[in-house]
């Protein structure tokens, strides 16, 4: 699994995807927490996260992260998106071999936040990294599931002049949160 | 050429911004596709994608309707039509009664080739393009140059100046800004347009899926905030079955941008929710467009197999100088030649067929596994038959079927050319023959040709006989390489035969589309080089060789010719170029090279022939090292001069630059010799450094080897 994880941490920083990875899933939220508070998600206007709830949080709850870092909010709709700082998100899966992030995203909030904040943060299992493309096919069944999302790395755009720039529609920064202890996951 | 096609070609190469940006994208892609295809084999991803494609578009009618069975089960509308005003009509309708105020799309091809947008104008429907490139050009009121990157044509001041003009006056030049600059500009036109418009990379059949690829996530955000998503899918984007995404998926983000993923890759089937919980009203329109009728040509089924991921642009020496805006308004480049042919007519092709130099640099890349230069040489035979040959050309190839009267036209060149002839060049030319020797000098018609001297040449008698093809350049402009090759070959035990009978290899016909032409000289060569009982055919031309080995066979079959197929696949099987028969000998033991030689540093140039078509790199370098030199490799060696026969005469504006480059990646190795194994590039780049007054010495590999043997 380690050999796994550093192949998919290689390619997802080789596009400019940012991967932290911890044990367990406590030390996961409170690199969250860090995060959201370093970044300024607060209840000032235009500094919300908005945050598609997963099985992360189970036993922990909601209500934890709200009285930890005011500002984030649970209920995702289209506006709170559009001005959210932040958006967090819990990921099915992920490929290996191209540092990629896949999810069922039928669900429109999952796509709201991870669409429309300058940020997304996605949440994984370390044991849902799998080497590549086909092996998550086979798993996500698309006569089943209406909207597969595969996401290497932020927004990017290279067409002035062939200049990467990153951040032009979607997020300009993806950051994931790898976690090894993530029991009771289903995806 | 219309005048107004040279115009415009005019135009591209006296635009410098277009140009450095081409030349520096080209440059920087080859090195980014190779590093994103580490660990992968192409040959086998590109197998696959012309299995799945080939296979798919045979069954283009059953996998559409089983794509609407299964897409429309999921909650979709799935419209078919052939007829691109059906598909604006259709979306119009949609939108009148939905009461669509305004519209954001990603990045369409489809889109493009049907002109939706000025439909939506036309309507009173305000519509945004969300892809950056694409945005762009819609305000810059222009057509996609490149279908990876439409803007790729306009620098930063430009785009500024657009801005500026268009949306918000004071936008520097600062890619950074600009970028967020449209990000700032588009979001509230996702947040509030009643409709988006995609189009979609691969369409599943089993699935009803569609596959939407974009880098900067805007197609995510027209498939989520609109209520409405409107799918313009061309049929040949159909496959079968989910596991055909792989090897498109793979082959489509490193061969369009270098990347191993795009950022965003989307795979929808049928209804999503929308923001407000209701229902997406999904419509996905099947559009045909002439996609049928292609499928029902033997020769053009295989152009459906591509995957527009523009790498035929990317590596065309062609594209790079002149830009995508000569081609037309939608699809450019190579296969945006066929293309257009296609979906708009054939006509519509007539003058940007003759932009391909036929140098086979996109074979090698493609994935789709497309014949591309194949295929605008069909156009181009088409194009003949439809439109007939200009008188001009007519009267060419008049002489040129008939051999005595072209060799004496040629003997008496030799002759008329006095007036011009300085030394072994001529320099220039008066009036509109002007342009020939303008960038490069010319070479002077040979006192005696090479069909004449070789009666002189005292060669012992030996029972292995080789006949030998020389081709009009050996033969009444460069004899001497044909002198070095029966020297050569004689070493080797080998006696060279001549026959007198052979003619021009109707390679400038058959490049011209006079097919009926090549024929008759197919006919006469093969009558003339079968008469002997040789071991080999050998030329040292590989446009010859190609000519012998593969273009007869194809001319004839092409056709419908049937008498003398076997004959021509009897020729082809005899025939060899020099370099890979020299090769052989020296490995079999029959040649040794002198020993303990150093005879310093060469450059190597692969001619497009030899390397592409004949796949020989190896053997002249291995023959040139075990002689003695030591090869000082030069960037892009296996770039066309631009000679490429007629097309330095027909195109000379566009032949003279990319020999200007090739001169340059020669001069930059340090070298004093270039070698390589074609006459025409010998003309071409010989003639190319007379002009410049350059020292370096330009030599057929014959010539070169001609005293390296025991």
């Amino acid at each position: 699994m380690s050999t796994t994880f550093e192949a998919f941490e290689t390619r997802a920083a080789a596009v400019s995807a940012e991967v932290h990875r911890f044990a367990t899933r406590h030390e996961g939220l409170a690199f969250i927490e860090g995060f959201l508070r370093e970044v300024g998600v607060s209840e000032a206007p235009d500094s919300g996260a908005v945050w598609v709830e997963g099985s992360f949080l189970e036993g922990i709850g909601p209500a934890h992260v709200c009285s930890q870092v005011p500002g984030v909010s649970f209920e995702v709709t289209r506006e709170a998106a559009a001005t959210a700082k932040v958006g967090i998100s819990q990921l099915d899966w992920a490929i290996a071999a191209t540092g990629t992030l896949v999810q069922d995203a039928t669900a429109v909030e999952k796509r709201l936040v991870s669409t429309l904040p300058p940020i997304h943060l996605a949440v994984l299992g370390t044991e849902r990294i799998l080497a590549d493309f086909n092996s998550v096919l086979q798993r996500l069944q698309p006569e089943q599931i209406n909207y597969i999302a595969f996401i290497t790395g932020p927004s990017r755009t290279a067409d002035i002049e062939r200049v990467l720039t990153i951040g032009v529609h979607g997020p300009e920064r993806l950051i994931v949160v790898v976690v090894d202890e993530f029991e009771k996951v289903t995806a | 050429m219309s005048t107004q096609f040279k115009d415009s070609i005019e135009t591209a190469l006296h635009n410098p911004n277009l140009t450095g940006a081409l030349g520096r994208f080209s440059e920087a892609y080859r090195i980014s596709r190779a590093k994103a295809y580490e660990g992968i084999d192409f040959e086998a991803v590109r197998d696959r994608i012309a299995e799945v494609k080939g296979n798919a578009s045979s069954r283009f009618e059953e996998l559409a309707e089983q794509f609407k069975a299964n897409a429309e089960r999921r909650g979709a509308k799935v419209f078919r039509t052939s007829d691109p005003a059906e598909v604006k009509r259709y979306i119009l309708d949609l939108a009148k009664a939905q009461n669509v105020q305004t519209v954001v799309k990603s990045k369409s091809m489809a889109s493009e080739e049907i002109h939706l947008n000025k439909a939506f104008e036309q309507a009173g429907i305000q519509v945004d393009e969300t892809d950056l490139g694409e945005w762009i050009i819609q305000l810059a009121h222009q057509t996609p140059s490149h279908m990876v990157m439409p803007a790729i044509h306009m620098t930063k001041e430009e785009v500024a100046e657009v801005f500026s003009q268009e949306v918000e006056a004071g936008q520097a030049p600062d890619i950074p800004k600009l970028v967020k600059f449209a990000r700032g500009k588009l979001r509230p036109k996702f947040l509030a347009a009643d409709m988006g418009i995609t189009g979609a990379n691969i369409a599943v059949a089993e699935t009803g899926s569609l596959v939407i690829i974009t880098n900067e996530g805007n197609a995510r955000l027209v498939t989520t905030l609109p209520r409405i998503h409107v799918a313009i899918v061309g049929i040949e984007k159909l496959v079968a079955q989910v596991a055909d995404i792989d090897p498109i998926l793979t082959a489509l983000p490193r061969s369009a941008t270098g990347q191993l993923l795009t950022s965003y890759v989307s795979m929808l089937s049928g209804q999503v929710p929308n923001t407000d919980g209701s229902p997406k009203d999904l419509h996905i329109i099947l559009m045909d467009n002439h996609r049928s009728d292609m499928v029902k040509d033997p020769k053009f089924k295989e152009a459906l197999q591509c995957i527009r991921c523009a790498t035929c642009l990317n590596v065309c020496p062609v594209f790079r100088l002149v830009g995508g805006h000569v081609f037309g308004k939608t699809y450019t480049g190579g296969i945006g030649t066929i293309l257009t042919a296609w979906f708009d007519e054939l006509k519509k092709s007539e003058d940007i067929q003759g932009l391909c130099i036929q140098c086979g640099s996109c074979v090698p890349v493609c994935p789709g596994k497309i014949d591309i230069p194949g295929l605008i040489l069909e156009l181009r035979r088409r194009l003949v038959v439809e439109q007939g040959q200009s008188l001009a050309m007519k009267a060419i190839f008049g002489v040129v079927n008939n051999r005595r009267l072209f060799h004496s036209m040629l003997r008496m060149a030799s002759v008329t050319q006095k007036p011009f002839k300085q030394g072994r060049f001529i320099r220039h030319l008066p009036l509109f023959l002007s342009d020939m020797t303008d960038f490069r000098s010319l070479p002077a018609i040979a006192p005696e040709p090479f069909r004449d001297k070789i009666k002189a040449i005292a060669q012992p008698k030996q029972a292995e006989k080789v006949v030998f093809y020389a081709g009009c350049l050996i033969d009444f402009a460069y004899p001497e390489t044909g002198t070095a090759l029966v020297k050569i070959l004689n070493k080797a035990g080998i006696e060279v035969v001549f026959p007198e009978d052979q003619t021009c290899c109707g390679a400038p016909a058959r490049y011209s589309g006079a097919y009926e032409v090549a024929a008759q000289n197919a006919r006469d060569n093969i009558k003339a080089l079968l008469e002997t009982d040789a071991t080999y055919v050998v030329s040292a031309c590989p446009t010859c060789t190609v000519a012998l080995k593969h273009d007869f066979l194809d001319t004839f079959k092409t056709l419908g010719i049937t008498d003398a197929q076997a004959e021509a696949q009897r020729l082809s099987d005899r025939t060899i170029d020099f370099s890979s028969l020299v090769k052989k000998l020296v490995d079999e033991g029959r040649l040794t090279f002198k020993e303990g030689q150093h005879l310093g540093k060469i450059t190597y140039h692969d001619s497009c022939h030899l390397k592409r078509t004949l796949k020989a790199t190896d053997e002249p370098r291995e023959l040139l090292q075990k002689a003695g030199h030591e090869i000082a490799e030069m960037y892009e060696c296996d770039t066309c001069c631009g000679m490429a026969g007629s097309y330095s005469l027909k195109l000379p504006e566009i032949s003279a630059p990319i020999l200007e480059r090739k001169l340059k990646n020669i001069k930059d190795t340090g070298a004093d010799k270039v070698v390589m194994d074609c006459p025409g590039c010998v003309m071409q780049i010989r003639g190319g450094l007379d002009k410049d007054g350059s020292p370096i010495q330009v030599e057929h590999t014959a010539e070169r080897l001609e005293d390296r043997f025991e």
